[in-house]
């Protein structure tokens, strides 16, 4: 396989929402996908949102604003690296881009950013956020602290436990770190939460949503403020390959560092797609729920926190709890631009299961001195598998998300080192 | 034994009473417990009764009612046994159903109305489904002759007010305050009241979110209401009295809270309906914030509820 065709490189946020999207339907639709299914409370917030992020998305002041500190507080823009030694061994050129040197270890801090600058122009005080591995809450906690907002991030308990040291940080940061014990304590039921405290003080909050999801213009918004991502790897690789990779591979919980990489790439046809999610145990059930996270490869239509899009669900429409060994991906639903694409077969859903994702996490730390998140050590596993039967053509992008310091005590826990 | 929405309200209005709407989750603690649980409430004074069918995750319900649902669900209830349940409760009042949008989508939300108007429902409630994304229920409810049942927030402007007036059957169900669902004793806050002033329609005004007590109820009335929602102040009752020997007692203290709630509100029917102010005020000031009770002499005059 020849490499890709070669479009125009773009800059950095000249504009966020560039029309290098397919055509969708109405505001919000992402063919049947979307909208905004939420209590009549949060209408009016919703309509506050999208009105303040479409007067802000082009204006030249806001955009200088964002740039200035995704480059002089977030640390962009975050290298392509050419990874050498797993080029070596999977025969094909493998570059990594490198969203773990963001500050705050992961790609969460793009969107944060973003969201905290249109809630200080909206006159927001106070933020909420949902996060799971906790990469999303420190985010959040660190623009809460350099922007002046009173910060309550929702974490499920389980995610409470095995992402400590993410909880230790927020908390440093003057972050209020509220545990929840409702569904399975992890992100599903952390969303649930930040969505009723956003429901009850609604006026001088801003809900500071972590991934693609929820109700319209959320997954827009997030998808925006993420392509940052894609941005740069086009126009560096472009530099340093004179051509577009042949695929691009990211993890999916959400899928917001996916749709973050993927977005700019849409147009771009011959480069291919991959979204891998939490295989977990294997794409297997048991009565109350699956033992992956697997809503793009298994899940059904329906609609959950928000949005019409794909979930894992019992025969009669109750959500099921999720699972993964990545408290990331661990979650039952997905963006619903993601579940379209996924559809048309733009992306193509795959999976990774927890003791691939382990296998890929120490192989990237001993091959190339890089401790991925376990997150993001989901897309490297794929990459292992797809790189042996030839599907990824020749050059690869891989979206290393976030870095695996968080992680350590759960890999040694698992590894029966503690 | 169907009794609709507008034939019932119509008829308290004969008797220039303010309505109890009780809300309790079906299948809390058993489906079994639900029909008893239910004509307890009616001998109460429950004048409609709103049904809950669990979901998993009920994102504006409080601690009470998420904690009911999930005994609900864990004792067995699904939609089906839900159907089954309603059709066979044998109460001369209005029933509505209230769940959340992803059940009624995986069920089909044309299968699902047919089925709740052949178990004998009279309304549907979905909190999370706004009027922009209701138009398959809506139009189901047209063909089925079953209230859609709107929610109108404090926080809902002008303009989303007869957006939602427009789309909405049965009664409008006005949130006291912001927040989810969750007793909240005290007194009724000015949000309410402002709210009951700034709304106006033909439609039965319910208010709802954090009712509680029987005064609670009065003041709602005196201020325009024409019904006050009660839940987990219900539901509360139930999650104390789990206990499959103490069924009667349930039973004793959940028709007691009825005749409580229901007194209140008979209380209130007097004085609301002799006090008409002048119309054109502004319901901000807090001089008219009683406003409301002009529309309840709208409403007085007003002979037709509702579409259906």
């Amino acid at each position: 396989m020849t490499g890709a065709t070669i479009s125009q490189p773009q800059t950095n946020n000249s504009e966020l929402s560039e029309s290098t999207g397919p055509e969708f339907g109405t505001a919000g639709k992402y063919g049947k996908y979307g909208g905004q299914y939420v209590p009549e409370v949060l209408m009016p917030a919703l309509e506050e949102l999208e009105e303040a992020y479409e007067k802000y998305k082009s204006d030249p002041e806001f955009l200088k604003e964002l740039d200035y500190y995704l480059k002089e507080f977030g640390g962009r823009e975050t290298p392509l690296y050419y990874a050498r030694n797993l080029s070596k061994k999977y025969g094909l050129k493998v570059y990594l881009k490198r969203e773990d040197l963001v500050h705050g270890g992961a790609h969460k801090l793009n969107n944060a950013i973003g969201q905290a600058l249109l809630a200080k122009h909206m006159g927001k005080k106070r933020l909420v956020a949902e996060t799971g591995a906790g990469q999303h809450g420190t985010a959040t906690a660190m623009v809460g602290a350099s922007f002046g907002f009173e910060t309550v991030v929702y974490m499920g308990a389980r995610d409470v436990e095995r992402q400590h040291p993410n909880v230790y940080r927020m908390e440093l940061m003057g972050t209020e770190v509220k545990p929840v014990h409702s569904g399975s304590s992890t992100l599903k039921d952390a969303i649930n939460e930040a969505l009723r405290d956003w429901v009850t003080n609604v006026e001088d909050t801003h809900y500071l949503i972590g991934s693609v999801v929820g109700a319209h213009p959320y997954p827009e918004i997030v998808r925006d403020f993420q392509s940052v991502i894609g941005k740069e790897a086009r126009t560096q690789v472009l530099e340093k390959e004179g051509r577009l990779p042949d695929s691009l591979i990211a993890c999916a919980g959400g899928g917001s560092n996916a749709m973050g990489l993927f977005y700019p790439f849409l147009k771009d046809k011959d480069v291919k797609m991959f979204a891998v999610e939490a295989g977990g145990k294997g794409l297997t059930y048991t009565k109350k729920a699956a033992l992956h996270s697997a809503s793009l490869c298994v899940g059904t239509e329906g609609v959950l926190q928000g949005a019409r899009t794909k979930i894992l669900q019992d025969k009669h429409g109750q959500i099921l709890e999720s699972e993964s060994i990545s408290a990331g991906l661990d979650y039952s639903g997905v963006g619903p631009e993601l579940a379209h694409l996924s559809e048309t077969g733009r992306v193509q859903a795959c999976y990774a299961i927890d003791e691939e994702a382990l296998e890929a996490f120490h192989e990237l730390s001993r091959l190339e001195g890089i401790i991925p998140a376990l997150e993001s050590s989901h897309a490297l596993a794929y990459l292992k598998k797809a790189a042996e039967s030839g599907e990824l053509g020749e050059m690869v992008v891989v979206n290393l998300s976030g870095r695996g310091d968080k992680d350590l005590d759960s890999v040694f826990k698992l590894a029966g080192r503690v | 034994m169907t009794v609709e929405i507008s034939g019932k309200f119509a008829a308290l209005r004969e008797k220039g009473e303010g309505a109890l709407i009780a809300y309790v989750m079906a299948g809390d603690p058993t489906p079994e417990a639900t029909p008893k649980i239910v004509r307890a409430l009616v001998r109460g004074g429950a004048d409609l009764v709103e049904l809950g069918m669990p979901f998993s995750d009920p994102v504006a319900d409080g601690p009470t009612i998420q904690a009911a649902g999930g005994r609900a669900l864990e004792a067995g209830m699904n939609p089906g046994r839900y159907f089954e349940l309603v059709a066979g409760l044998e109460v001369d009042v209005p029933l509505i159903c209230m769940t959340y949008y992803n059940l009624i989508f995986h069920y089909g939300p044309e299968a699902f109305v047919k089925k709740c108007r052949d178990s004998g429902i009279s309304g549907i409630i979905v909190p999370d489904l706004p009027v922009e994304e209701a138009g398959e229920l809506t139009a189901a409810c047209g063909r089925h002759s079953v209230a859609p049942i709107f929610l109108i927030a404090p926080t809902t402007p002008e303009n989303r007010v007869e957006r939602v007036l427009s789309e909405a059957g049965g009664f409008i169900y006005l949130l006291s305050r912001l927040g989810v669902t969750g007793a909240h004793p005290g007194e009724i806050g000015a949000s309410a009241k402002a709210l009951l002033a700034r709304v106006g329609t033909n439609l039965p005004k319910a208010v709802g979110f954090g009712v509680s007590t029987a005064g609670q109820a009065e003041a709602l009335i005196r201020a325009g209401a024409d019904a006050v929602i009660v839940g987990s102040a219900f539901v509360n009752i139930i999650a104390s009295n789990q206990d499959p020997e103490e069924r009667e007692e349930l039973e004793k203290q959940l028709e007691a809270l009825a005749r409580e709630l229901k007194t209140g509100i008979r209380n209130a029917a007097g004085a609301a309906a002799e006090t008409v102010p002048e119309s054109g005020q502004n319901p901000e000031l807090p001089e008219n914030r009683d406003r409301g009770l002009e529309n309840r002499s709208n409403t007085e005059k007003f002979v037709q509820y509702g579409k259906i």
